[in-house]
């Protein structure tokens, strides 16, 4: 117990800290490729396709890469109606800046069991597989504060980063222009 | 007392991770731009009642129609509670549906001991149709909810308290200060994984006179729909 204890501390000192500028290093897997597609970690599992992690720490990485892209990291579930509502603007984005150092990264916190009754149709309906990534841990006290501090634990939320630089949305965006705004927080094309 | 202690600066760094972080950033890297959001923070933790803080009390409309204020209630014995397990929970957020039969539990272990569970809704049924009085009370009626389920008719009690989520606990001790605040365990999604149960360590801590160690944890759920 002790020992999990004393590692999330180290991990929340990481992530709150001065953070960010740490790679993910000796993980090949994680490096990006040069043509800015998405290339999330090798998964536990693929579920028609997605990749499903159990752990925060299989996904850690992708929070933490220190290169010129921005990554703009979405927490959403097919249950969630904000998180519904906003995902279309998330798309645009990707589509506008495809040209661009901008990664788009919806990671869905949807319930185990509804994985495969609701979330692959959900995610084959609206062609976005190339986005959507699965996260299982449950364990939600234990990681959000390394998403960020500023997280309430409500979703959606969005962490913008580049580098060492970070941008958190603790709520929903209404318009592709308030994405945008906050994107530019982080990167200007 | 190491274990205790390290839950207690874990405790403390879920709640001033932000700001401290950012001062210590601010001294060791002044080459860094600082357009960074930390009065956002500072502001979302000086809304509604911290730990330590005296909860205001309320009168809300029960789902048998009664309204009721804390003062007014009895724990299981008839007695006045030695605290209020106060539940911001609903009928339709998942998480507050995957944590129904756990509230449910508390109430039956703690009610007898003097900590009864006070459930309130906050949602707009304007917004989310599912959680209108009569849908509340249908769903206490089927599943026997043994509390108070009450409803925050205009949405003015959670703000007062500085909730934002479903399901949220503030438990109360019997004068209405807060001894801790957050979520009932570390696992709100599967109640099988359950490893630590934050708010029944808080009201064992309270039984014994103690301090509930961690006395913050993020409630992880639906944001309130208001």
């Amino acid at each position: 117990m002790k020992t999990p204890l004393l590692f999330s501390i180290l991990l929340l000192i990481g992530s709150c800290g001065i953070s960010g500028g740490k790679p993910a290093e000796s993980d090949p897997q994680s490096q990006p490729d040069t043509s800015y597609s998405i290339n999330y970690p090798v998964a536990d599992s693929l579920l028609s396709g997605i990749p499903v992690y159990s752990k925060f720490d299989d996904i850690a990485p992708l929070l933490a890469q220190d290169n010129d892209t921005t990554y703009v990291v979405n927490f959403w579930a097919t249950w969630c109606k904000p998180c519904v509502a906003e995902l279309p603007y998330f798309t645009e984005l990707n589509e506008k800046y495809a040209a661009q150092p901008v990664r788009i990264l919806l990671i869905s916190l949807d319930f185990p069991a509804q994985l495969q009754s609701r979330l692959v149709p959900f995610v084959e309906e609206r062609a976005l597989k190339s986005l959507v990534a699965v996260l299982l841990d449950g364990k939600y006290n234990d990681w959000i504060d390394r998403v960020s501090p500023e997280w309430s634990g409500a979703i959606p939320a969005t962490l913008i980063y580049k580098g060492a630089r970070r941008h958190f949305m603790g709520e929903a965006v209404h318009s592709l222009q308030e994405l945008e705004q906050g994107l530019n927080t982080i990167y200007q094309p | 007392m190491k274990h205790l202690l390290t839950v207690f600066i874990l405790g403390l760094m879920l709640v001033a991770c932000g700001s401290a972080a950012e001062e210590e950033k601010d001294q060791a890297q002044t080459e860094k731009s600082e357009e960074k959001s930390v009065a956002k923070t500072v502001a979302q933790r000086a809304e509604g009642i911290a730990v330590g803080e005296q909860a205001p009390d309320f009168e809300l409309k029960n789902v048998d129609g009664k309204t009721y204020s804390l003062a007014d209630l009895k724990d299981a014995k008839g007695n006045t509670p030695k605290g209020y397990v106060v539940i911001f929970t609903c009928n339709t957020c998942p998480f507050a549906v995957a944590s129904e039969q756990r509230i449910i539990d508390l109430h039956n272990a703690y009610a007898p001991k003097g900590y009864p569970v006070v459930a309130i809704q906050p949602n707009d049924p304007a917004i989310q149709p599912g959680d209108g009085f009569e849908a509340m009370q249908a769903r206490a009626e089927e599943k026997a909810y043994p509390f108070v389920y009450l409803f925050d008719e205009g949405q003015e009690v959670y703000p007062v308290y500085g909730a934002t989520r479903t399901p949220e606990v503030f438990l109360l001790d019997a004068d209405r200060y807060v001894k801790y605040h957050g979520a009932i365990d570390d696992s709100v999604r599967d109640p099988e994984n359950v490893e630590e149960k934050y708010l029944e360590n808080a009201i064992n801590a309270l039984m014994k006179n103690e301090t509930p160690h961690p006395p913050v944890t993020k409630a992880v759920g639906c944001g309130i729909k208001a």
